[in-house]
């Protein structure tokens, strides 16, 4: 089982090894500045010292202290983003005229580049204070969950409908037995997208300013002093969490949601 | 008492615009407590229209129904009717046990009584062993006894059908043909069956009422001579096959002559 598991993954990590090894030597053939492009191992060299430093007991790792700050950020600000976008959207879909008259604003807002509205939210919440990053993921990841809940919620078969109807069934009896598990798969795929969202729209509202302790704040510094090893370290960890939340999501979909038709196994 | 009694039901689809269509006229029609009955006919006859009436998941536009001496909405508030669709409407999330009990959840049964009397109910439809399998693990004559199972779980007194079979292959049609006469004999439930095959009419029904398109109309209420039980060889006897060439007839006369035959003349 786990040698077949194994065998299934080595074309994955051939490539990503592939990938490293030809930037190695593209960047020792060229003599490429590492200014412009830093070597993998050197990368990797930079990492291997803040771990060190990290789990050293009288050290400090700004890094990972970084990783963790913007990590409660994005997670901070997707709970309150999806949680509310969810709520609104089964308020709103109670009533059609409702959901109706909101979701054209929600589908313009969903288009709209939130991340503009980072420094008016540093100048609300004050540029270190964490709340200014959640706000901002919190409303990036709003639109898509209200959006997708609602269609989940209201897209539902009318035969099914027609089942519930002749049970004489009430409305929180459909809602809750009918249109929130019809909504689960909705909801989920919104979730998935939040999830790396909520990490971009955390790192990129840091740009704009933000406690040093920051992964968005450390990335820009380090790149504006010329130290890129940790500049892409910070981007490596970035990647990882991100990856990692995205995951997260996935296995709680899995366990949510067996039925469902993307984890199906003969 | 009758089960069901329908007294010049008219239906009228956008009444009074130019989309105006005529679904049903003078429809007079009393089914007995305990009969199976089918409504067969080309598309557009109003056959599935007149069960949604009985179902009160549609209005009539004029005359009187009546389902267990009932309006047709107070029959529904008091679970009177069961029904199955075409497409077996499992839920996806839900096991076979689980899907057999939401109509015994929505009507506040208490949970062993629920569990006991969906397992009893898949006995009966023989999928007794699959009470933890979900939908998606079962073929579509399975998925349809579920439903069939569920529409009964609930001991209602008659039962809605609206081509329940029409999805199935030729093989799982006749055999849930007879697992439906058995589970109708065994119930005591009176059976409504639309279907547009004629075979599948005369191999069930007590009676067959044909209806006919533009505006949708009874033609004629055909009692069936075949005796019940009815078996494997029901199919070759002589009644049921002049029971088919009548059917044909009364049908091909109401929706009147093909091209060919307009030729021809």
């Amino acid at each position: 089982m786990t040698r077949d598991r194994l065998a299934a993954y080595l074309p994955t990590i051939a490539v990503a090894v592939a990938v490293l090894l030809a930037w190695e030597l593209l960047v020792v053939a060229f003599d490429i500045q590492q200014f412009l492009l830093p070597k993998p191992s050197a990368i990797f060299a930079e990492f291997a010292d803040q771990v060190g430093l990290w789990l050293a007991p009288d050290e400090r790792s700004i890094l990972f202290e970084s990783s963790g700050a913007t990590f409660w950020e994005a997670i901070g600000g997707f709970v309150i983003g999806c949680g509310g976008g969810a709520l609104v959207a089964l308020i709103t879909s109670r009533w059609t005229v409702l959901s109706e008259a909101t979701m054209p604003f929600a589908i313009a807002a969903n288009s709209v580049p939130i991340i503009a509205f980072a420094p008016i939210m540093n100048n609300w919440f004050g540029i270190t204070n964490p709340a200014s990053k959640m706000a901002i993921v919190a409303i990036i990841v709003f639109f898509p969950t209200m959006i997708n809940t609602v269609r989940g919620l209201t897209l539902v078969d009318a035969r099914q409908l027609e089942l519930m109807r002749s049970y004489a069934a009430s409305p929180g009896e459909v809602l809750w037995k009918l249109r929130i598990p019809n909504a689960l798969p909705y909801i989920f795929s919104a979730l998935r997208v939040a999830s790396a969202l909520s990490l971009i729209g955390a790192v990129v509202a840091e740009f704009f300013g933000g406690p040093r302790a920051t992964l968005g704040v450390y990335i820009t510094q380090e790149a504006s002093a010329f130290d890129f090893a940790k500049a892409w370290t910070a981007i490596m960890m970035a990647s990882i969490i991100g990856i990692g939340f995205y995951l997260a999501v996935l296995l709680i979909e899995r366990r949510l949601m067996p039925w469902h038709v993307s984890f199906r196994v003969e | 008492m009758n089960a069901i009694e329908a007294r010049g039901i008219q239906k009228i689809f956008n009444p009074g615009t130019d989309e105006a269509v005529v679904a049903l006229q003078d429809i007079d029609l009393q089914v007995a407590a305990g009969e199976f009955l089918s409504l067969v006919g080309p598309s557009g006859c109003g056959k599935s229209t007149l069960m949604r009436l009985i179902a009160d998941l549609l209005q009539p536009s004029s005359g009187d129904l009546r389902v267990n001496g009932k309006a047709p909405a107070q029959a529904r508030r008091d679970r009177d009717y069961g029904m199955v669709f075409q497409q077996a409407t499992l839920y996806d999330w839900r096991s076979v046990s689980k899907n057999v009990q939401l109509p015994l959840e929505v009507m506040g049964y208490a949970k062993a009584e629920r569990a006991k009397r969906a397992q009893a109910m898949l006995d009966m439809v023989e999928l007794g062993d699959f009470v933890e399998h979900y939908p998606w693990q079962l073929s579509g004559g399975m998925q349809q006894r579920v439903s069939i199972a569920r529409a009964l779980v609930f001991e209602p007194s008659v039962l809605l059908m609206d081509e329940p079979f029409g999805a199935l292959d030729e093989f799982t049609r006749e055999r849930m043909n007879f697992e439906l006469l058995r589970i109708w004999q065994a119930t005591g439930t009176t059976v409504v069956f639309v279907t547009h095959s004629i075979a599948e009419a005369a191999f069930l029904s007590g009676r067959i009422v044909v209806m006919t398109p533009r505006p949708g109309r009874i033609t004629q209420v055909v009692s069936n001579p075949l005796p019940y039980p009815r078996d494997f060889h029901t199919r070759s006897d002589p009644a049921f096959h002049a029971l088919v060439a009548q059917l044909r007839d009364l049908l091909r006369d109401a929706v009147g002559p093909t091209l060919a035959q307009a030729r021809e003349t």
